[in-house]
């Protein structure tokens, strides 16, 4: 006899509304920001012509990517059709939802322009990979809209395979289009080069998994509604395994980057230059946001342990943006070459290392477009059925003990 | 709309018909050049010319500003002592070699690329390139993403940091849009020559010279012919129309 799995909205208790109101806050104070620099302009910011995509891109970015990322659940209960992961789907849905509008936000209010949106809507360059990804933004949002009435419409379950399908392709060109964004731009040695798609889809993966995991972990603490460990374990896994794949990307990248002398300039500076993009480099993204969660997703003192499982996320997520942040302002920061080898000067900052310092209404900017995101999933997780009544293996997966009994033999042999 | 009538306009006709291909332009002085063939606003843009410039870095002294001034006061562009935000439009790039110490001076502004990489990744095609060769900014669709900065590999492109007072009619501008050298496009389709190339005759310098790269025989073309020049990241292959001697 089949156990259906029944989902249940989470309860709108004092810590839902406490979260509400500091999100509220928070959002408030991004759009305080965002008049502010409405009426003067950009000069406000950190951001000037030499570092012309600045803090708000970060975030941006960060979000778009991880929006990708966290459909993976759902993807591999969908398209792969491991059975424990589909409880689980909805809220991967939701989440790519969510983090999707809340990064597109910050990039639109950062424009020179927001007024003119309804001009990025309607005309399009097909040349530009710019162009495109706001098809693929968009796309993104009905495909993964459709696929969520799939999978919480039960006259719609059948469908949940073809369309799960559809949102899984349309998320990799998704992210390779972002990725492509960098790879495309030719003149600047840090981008240009096409592993960046690749780079880029598995950090949404690792990404998009750590905001997952916390979310999920969040909502049943705040709920009483304790996950097994068996899920945890393989969630886990799978974002470790992720953490990996995007370090080894980095690696790749580098290290071609550096066998020629054209190309090692702008691997150089990042890893050695000695400037702040050196140091986050190494220290935010390296260490503490890829050593250090491995260590502790894998370590037999801390593995399986849900608050470790939860710092590890955290780190992932600081290590990403860490990453993020180094390509875009790094990458940035690196003076373009007009004449290579030469020395050059000029009043427009030829020649030098471009400095960045954010300021604050780019800050609350980029805070207020995840206090968005984290707004409208608990508002979304609190109206509709999002979440399994229970998270325990069991309910899970009904052929959870047969199925752990078969892989804890497996191990010992 | 009445059209008036102008005696450039069969000037214009002949000079595109290439019945007077040496008599539409007119060379008075080693660069300085008139063109008197100008463009009546009712007449489209057409591919039979391509704007350029010629620059000789052997005449450009370091110390010598004129043309970046000359840009400022013919375009609006304003001076807030603020170097990182504040636009640019053309600007001087002292070069010196390292191993041998040689060193030149040069102006650099928009090389209006026959295949401009702003134009490619802008998303809505406000950057784009007039049939002549001019590429340009349509302020009236940029949306501020300042994508095509990231994409230019001369570092040609302003964005417009604060408000803007005092433009002139021929060179709207506006905050959170971005701007570049429009090689004096006002200028240019009126006849007359670019602000830039009037200033640097005006200083004795006679280090640029402006004309139409597809007229065999105005004076760039026949300047190109005659001398070795180059393109600034000549590797990019993107045929710029303003190029470089001495460099």
């Amino acid at each position: 006899m089949k156990n259906r799995i029944r989902f249940r909205e989470i309860e709108a208790n004092r810590g839902f509304w406490a979260l509400l109101a500091l999100m509220g806050t928070l959002i408030g104070l991004a759009a305080l920001a965002f008049f502010y620099l409405k009426i003067y302009g950009h000069v406000a910011t950190g951001m000037n012509n030499q570092i012309v995509w600045g803090l708000p891109h970060v975030f941006a970015i960060l979000m778009i990517v991880a929006a990708s990322g966290a459909l993976n659940v759902a993807s591999i209960g969908s398209v792969f059709g491991r059975k424990v992961y589909k409880p689980l789907a909805p809220l991967s849905g939701l989440l790519a939802v969510t983090l999707l509008i809340g990064g597109l936000a910050v990039l639109v209010l950062d424009l020179g322009r927001p007024d003119r949106l309804i001009i990025a809507m309607t005309h399009y360059n097909f040349k530009s990979i710019f162009a495109w990804n706001i098809i693929l933004y968009n796309g993104f949002l009905v495909i993964v809209a459709l696929y969520l009435w799939t999978l919480m419409e039960r006259r719609m379950n059948r469908y949940s395979k073809p369309v799960g399908l559809a949102a899984f392709l349309w998320r990799l060109i998704l992210t390779t289009g972002t990725g492509s964004i960098f790879g495309f731009l030719v003149a600047r040695d840090a981008y240009d080069a096409a592993i960046l798609a690749p780079m880029f889809i598995l950090m949404s993966f690792s990404i998009g998994l750590a905001v997952y995991l916390l979310t999920l972990m969040a909502a049943a603490s705040g709920n009483n509604r304790p996950i097994g460990h068996h899920i945890m374990n393989r969630l886990k896994n799978l974002l470790g395994i992720f953490i990996a794949g995007v370090l080894y990307f980095v690696v790749v990248f580098h290290v071609t980057n550096l066998y020629s002398e054209q190309n090692a300039v702008a691997s150089r500076f990042i890893l050695a230059g000695g400037t702040e993009h050196t140091t986050i480099f190494w220290l935010v993204y390296v260490v503490i946001g890829s050593l250090l969660p491995l260590a502790i997703l894998f370590a037999p003192q801390t593995a399986g342990n849900p608050r470790a499982i939860g710092l590890a996320s955290v780190l992932t997520v600081i290590g990403g943006a860490g990453l993020l942040y180094v390509i875009i302002i790094g990458g940035q920061a690196l003076p373009l070459q007009l004449f290579p080898g030469m020395e050059v000067s000029s009043s427009f900052a030829d020649g030098q290392v471009n400095a960045y310092t954010p300021s604050l209404p780019e800050i609350l900017l980029g805070v207020g477009g995840v206090a968005l995101f984290v707004a409208m999933t608990a508002v979304a997780m609190a109206v509709l059925r999002f979440l399994p009544e229970s998270l325990a293996d069991d309910k899970l997966d009904p052929h959870y003990s047969a199925e752990s009994t078969q892989e804890e033999a497996a191990a010992k042999a | 709309m009445s059209k008036l009538p102008e005696k450039t306009d069969t000037d214009r006709r002949r000079f595109v018909a290439g019945a007077a291909v040496v008599g539409g332009t007119v060379a008075i002085a080693p660069g300085v050049t008139l063109m008197a063939a100008g463009r009546p606003a009712d007449e489209a843009v057409t591919d039979k010319v391509r704007w350029g410039l010629l620059i000789d870095s052997n005449k450009c002294d370091q110390g010598c500003n004129a043309c970046v001034t000359a840009c400022k006061a013919e375009n609006g562009i304003p001076d807030f002592g603020r170097p990182a935000t504040d636009a640019q439009w053309i600007r001087k790039v002292d070069v010196t070699d390292p191993q041998t110490g040689n060193s030149f001076s040069l102006p650099v502004m928009c090389q209006h690329c026959e295949h401009p990489p702003c134009a490619d990744v802008c998303p809505t095609g406000a950057s784009f390139k007039r049939a002549d060769g001019i590429v340009l900014v349509d302020k009236h669709i940029c949306i501020g993403c300042r994508y095509c900065m990231m994409a230019c590999p001369y570092k040609a492109r302003s964005f417009v940091h604060e408000p803007v007072a005092n433009q002139k009619p021929h060179a709207p501008r506006g905050m959170g849009t971005v701007e570049s050298c429009t090689l004096c496009v006002h200028r240019v389709d009126r006849g007359a020559i670019p602000a830039c190339v009037e200033a640097c005759v005006g200083a004795q310098r006679g280090a640029m010279v402006f004309g139409d790269l597809n007229d065999p025989n105005s004076l760039i073309s026949r300047r190109l012919r005659e001398y070795p020049s180059t393109q600034i990241r000549a590797d990019l292959r993107l045929n710029t129309g303003v190029r470089y001697r001495g460099i």
